[in-house]
């Protein structure tokens, strides 16, 4: 036996080991349901992969594991799933998580399963592998997926392979007993492991207190080949800590924050041990393990051999409890156990003592005084830390300096609560800074996370806009080119361009005719000075006319070809005729003074005259055919032009009246002339009132079917109805002030108005009600009408809200109505809703 | 008088010296930006919720630096004012109610048969954790949602709910023992025999 070193601290709690070791391991009585927790491990849970009413066998995987560090689950014995979901789980919270909960037949009928055989010939990670596919993980405690540990080879040196068998807390004895009994599986499971993770060395760690299981072990290991030494290490809690263990053994310490790895040692418990020789002999999953049920308040303590999923009750019932005794159900050991409320909580991987506890035995805590800086924390602490300083710590929430003094090394063994004279729960303090630190920790990933999301959007949405920019700035640039590219192909030919500007014809035009003005001019200056090259001047006039001629024609020809393209532009049309008329009247006034005076050429002035009165009816003939053909050529008579029309012909009317009259008040001449112009003007107007008329008629008669399947326009009758209603409510108030016949005649026209009002109501309603009938009818959008009807209890939810949150009056006042207004429309919306959706 | 001059030209020198070396230090070791703003943002929570007054987490850091108040952010709560104290070496205040309270940790939940697909929650969200397409239902990526609610405001048909976390296994927290009476043995029933002795 080698050498073996301590570690600083340690207490000697009384063992109550005994009670548990008297009888032999025995199995428990098959219960009726067993509740398999998804998460019984370090690290993600596992999967399920069975259905509720599915059949199971013995062994079957029902979840699997979902990523690295996780462990899969295998049904303990054969029956149906009932259910997966919530139900309390053994964890310190006490609350309850996802579990499957398998009814069991009775049968216990396994699923066809074989070991590996030999396993020596398979590829490592293979046989690594198939304990993964067997759910196993460490049943000392923590419950680390076993698989991961055994890959610590592929990056580790591992020189060093220890089985922690010190089982240094009170009470616990499942491995104690697992040793005695079934010391030749343990053997087994150390060639497997040692096979994958070739240590030079396996050293077994028993505390003395387990003289039989060391007996037992060393029987187990005669003749074998492996390097294996037992060491038997002094009683002293927390000896079983992975890393007081190390150090008692060899001497060395594990960094802080590193792994047993990191210093060529792997650790393992025996009972993992022994699941891993019967996952790789047989292909069994792990589905039991040894638990110890043991406390005052059980008849018979001992080792059971629960199947994973028994409920603590079933335990205790096959240890007959005394029920009037169980003051606390401890599950765990008494030093880092915790108590659970509920005994369905169920055996998992890690469930290796429960502890029925009489009042006696484990008496409510007393209650915490003040720290008198005593010390004695510090020299129990098995982790060499300051137990005195974390606490305070931890009390006034300095948590960075918590974890600067070391908290995380902490290993929750309860050693300094065990001693503190003041009974201060000086774990819980820990334990509580411990989730604090490990809370904010994920808080400021969780924040620094969400801030580089934020920044990326911010980014994207910068790029989206600089990229919106950009392509506005290149459509302006394309824009821009292809505008100078026309302007320069405009300026090379006018000819050439396919779209004709009339605009520019008429400009071309007029310069043409300006500049034969000026030639004209030029010749006559000179014809009258009578020098300068004659000829010459006469010419240029000659070329200044047949050019101002082309433009005109060019211009004719465009301006011919526009209309009969297009619409005939009547307002153009009506200008030009204008512009005759005028024109026409210059002539004329230029015709008379010309009389008068008895100077200038009468008869030139005639006949431009003539020409101006027949240029003046050509045009007012085209623009009088044109808008005929524009009433007779649109699709329907435009009822509002016609409407305008026939209003200008009654205002000209009236105008025209007007003139009469004052010309006949003041005598003045022309007189007969604005009769006649009254008596056109007349009949013009009726005549426009008449083709209004007939328009509306027909309007009417062609509308009144086209409307009926079309929606009514619903907005602007109810535009109608509220500016009625706004008529209605002025007229009212005009009415308070006045008295008399005055009054009875604004009451008759209030009267009228109300009446309109109705229909015009009645009218509405009607129509909203046929587009809903006709809307159903055709099938109504009934997602549309749900959302609208989302959309209105929305509305007055949101009313609620601020008018709860309102306080003037007056807001609140117009809040209500507002409220009232959209409660109506989402009462409606729903009635509708309800009468169009399939029952 | 050679010794004064002396002395001042040797005091000169040295000014003249220690001016050049800090001049090139000041240039050479220029730190860009404003280091404590990071810091800052660092401690604020990144709800981007805007409730402080200013349009994002960095924003408000920004104004902190500038000397503003560090009690206006609730959902740090009173945790982040601690530190922002501790960080700026300045009075720890409890948080101004005016600009909210401090509630526990929520996340956005669209009730998903009730989603018009309308993407106006998905404009409104700051770190992109809702997905979804015009016309197509809506769904918030719980692990991405910092619980800000500016989604619930935009949502036309009110679709959104703010749920709190719900306490699991995985994410429960070991409560504070409870505070401890503070009781010294020997002051047991000292009150009451006082009491007795006046009657």
């Amino acid at each position: 036996m080698g050498k073996v070193f301590a570690f600083h601290g340690g207490i000697h709690p009384p063992e109550n080991k005994k009670q548990s070791t008297r009888t032999p391991i025995r199995p428990v009585p098959l219960p009726k349901r067993l509740y398999l927790p998804l998460q019984q491990h370090i690290g993600m849970a596992s999967s399920p992969v069975v259905d509720v009413g599915q059949q199971v066998l013995k062994g079957q995987l029902i979840a699997e594991p979902v990523s690295r560090i996780s462990a899969g689950l295998h049904a303990p014995t054969s029956g149906t799933v009932v259910s997966i979901g919530p139900h309390p789980v053994p964890h310190a919270s006490g609350l309850d998580s996802d579990c499957i909960c398998i009814e069991s037949d009775g049968r216990d009928q396994w699923i066809e399963h074989q070991g590996l055989g030999d396993y020596t010939r398979l590829e490592p990670a293979e046989l690594i592998d198939h304990i993964r596919q067997c759910g196993i993980a460490g049943m000392g405690g923590a419950g680390f997926p076993t698989d991961v540990k055994l890959h610590l080879g592929d990056d580790h040196i591992v020189n060093t392979l220890i089985i922690n068998a010190a089982e240094c807390e009170p009470y616990i004895t499942a491995d104690d007993m697992l040793m005695r009994e079934r010391a030749d599986e343990i053997l087994g499971g150390i060639r497997i492991i040692s096979h994958l993770l070739k240590p030079s060395h396996v050293i077994i760690g028993v505390e003395d207190n387990k003289p039989q299981a060391i007996h037992a072990l060393e029987a187990a290991l005669k003749g074998c080949e492996l390097n294996i030494d037992i060491r038997v290490v002094p009683t002293k809690y927390p000896s079983g800590g992975e890393r007081q263990l190390i150090k008692l053994l060899t001497g060395l310490e594990v960094p802080s924050g590193g792994i047993p790895a990191d210093i060529g040692i792997v650790c393992q418990n025996p009972g993992t041990v022994r699941a891993v020789y019967r996952a790789v002999t047989f292909g069994e999953p792990l589905i039991s393990r040894i638990v110890t049920v043991t406390g005052d308040a059980v008849a018979q303590p001992q080792n059971l051999e629960a199947l994973i999923g028994t409920p603590f009750g079933d335990l205790l019932d096959a240890a007959h409890v005394y029920e009037n005794k169980l003051y606390r159900l401890v599950m765990g050991g008494p030093m880092m156990g915790v108590t659970v409320e509920h005994d369905q909580i169920p055996v998992i991987k890690t469930s290796n003592c429960i502890i029925a506890a009489s009042i006696d035995e484990m008496p409510p805590a007393p209650p915490e005084q003040p720290c008198i800086r005593c010390g004695m924390c510090e020299q129990v602490c098995p982790a060499e830390l300051l137990p005195q300083q974390l606490y305070w710590f931890a009390k006034g929430r300095e948590f960075d300096k918590a974890k600067q003094h070391n908290l995380f090394d902490c290993i929750e063994c309860g050693a300094c609560a065990y001693v503190c004279p003041s009974s201060i729960p000086l774990v819980q303090y820990y334990r509580f800074a411990k989730s604090e630190i490990r809370t904010e920790e994920a808080e400021q990933r969780k924040s620094d996370h969400a801030r580089a999301r934020f920044e990326a959007r911010q980014a994207r949405l910068e790029r989206e806009k600089a990229e919106k920019e950009e392509r506005r700035k290149a459509r302006a640039e394309e824009a821009a080119r292809s505008q100078k590219v026309r302007k320069s192909a405009e300026s090379s030919g006018v000819a050439t361009e396919p779209t004709q500007d009339i605009s520019a014809l008429k400009t071309a035009a007029a310069v043409a005719r300006t500049k034969l003005k000026k030639a004209q001019k030029a010749l006559d200056a000179a014809r009258d000075s009578g020098d300068g090259d004659i000829p010459a001047l006469e010419a240029a006039v000659q070329a200044a006319h047949t050019s101002a001629e082309q433009a005109q024609q060019a211009l004719e020809k465009a301006e011919g070809v526009k209309p009969t393209a297009a619409n005939i532009d009547t307002k153009q049309l009506k200008t030009a005729a204008a512009v005759a008329r005028t024109k026409l009247k210059k002539a004329q006034k230029a015709l008379d003074a010309a009389r008068d005076s008895g100077e200038g050429d009468l008869s030139a002035l005639e006949a431009a005259l003539k020409a101006a009165q027949a240029s003046a009816d050509q045009a007012q003939q085209a623009f009088e055919q044109a808008e005929s053909g524009a009433a007779a050529g649109t699709t329907g008579p435009d009822l509002k032009q016609l409407k305008t029309a026939a209003a200008v012909a009654r205002t000209k009317l009236k105008k025209a009246r007007d003139a009469l009259k004052n010309a006949e008040d003041k005598g003045l001449e022309g007189l007969d002339k604005l009769r006649a112009t009254v008596t056109t003007l007349e009949q013009k107007a009726e005549e426009a009132d008449k083709a209004y008329k007939d328009a509306e008629a027909s309007a009417g008669a062609t509308e009144a079917p086209v409307n009926q399947p079309v929606p009514v326009d619903l907005k602007a009758l109810k535009q109608q109805v509220s500016i009625m209603r706004t008529k209605i409510k002025k007229a009212e108030t005009a009415l308070a002030g006045l008295e008399g016949e005055a009054r009875s005649q604004a009451e008759q026209a209030l009267e009228e108005l109300r009446q309109r009002h109705a229909e015009a109501d009645k009218a509405f309603k009607s129509a909203e009600q046929a587009q809903l009938d006709a809307a159903a009818a055709q099938g109504v959008d009934l997602k549309q009408l749900k959302i609208d009807a989302a959309m209105a209890r929305a509305a007055v939810t949101k009313l609620e809200r601020s008018l709860a949150k309102s306080e003037a009056n007056d807001e609140r006042a117009s809040l209500e109505a507002e409220l009232a207004a959209a409660r109506d429309k989402a009462e409606n919306l729903n009635t509708t809703l309800k009468q169009h959706e399939p029952a | 008088m050679t010794t004064v001059i002396t002395a001042i030209l040797i005091l000169f020198g040295l000014a003249v010296v220690f001016g050049i070396i800090l001049g090139y230090a000041s240039v050479r070791f220029r730190v860009e930006g404003n280091p404590i703003v990071d810091q800052i943002d660092g401690l604020l929570p990144q709800t981007q919720c805007g409730q402080c007054g200013y349009p994002g987490c960095r924003p408000y850091a920004e104004a902190i630096a500038n000397g503003d108040a560090i009690n206006k952010c609730p959902p740090g709560g009173q945790s982040t004012i601690d530190a922002l104290a501790d960080l700026l070496d300045v009075e720890a205040v409890p948080l101004d109610a005016e600009h909210g309270e401090e509630q526990a940790k929520m996340v956005a939940f669209i009730r998903e048969d009730e989603c018009i697909g309308c993407t106006k929650c998905i404009q409104a969200c700051p770190v992109d954790a809702i997905l979804g397409a015009a016309k197509q239902m809506h769904t918030v990526i719980t692990d991405e949602c910092t619980g800000c609610d500016l989604c619930v405001e935009p949502c036309p048909v009110d679709c959104i709910d703010m749920i709190p976390i719900e306490t699991t296994i995985a994410n429960w927290k070991w409560p504070a023992p409870a505070e401890a009476p503070g009781l010294i043995a020997t002051d047991r029933g000292r009150g009451e025999l006082q009491q007795q002795e006046a009657h």
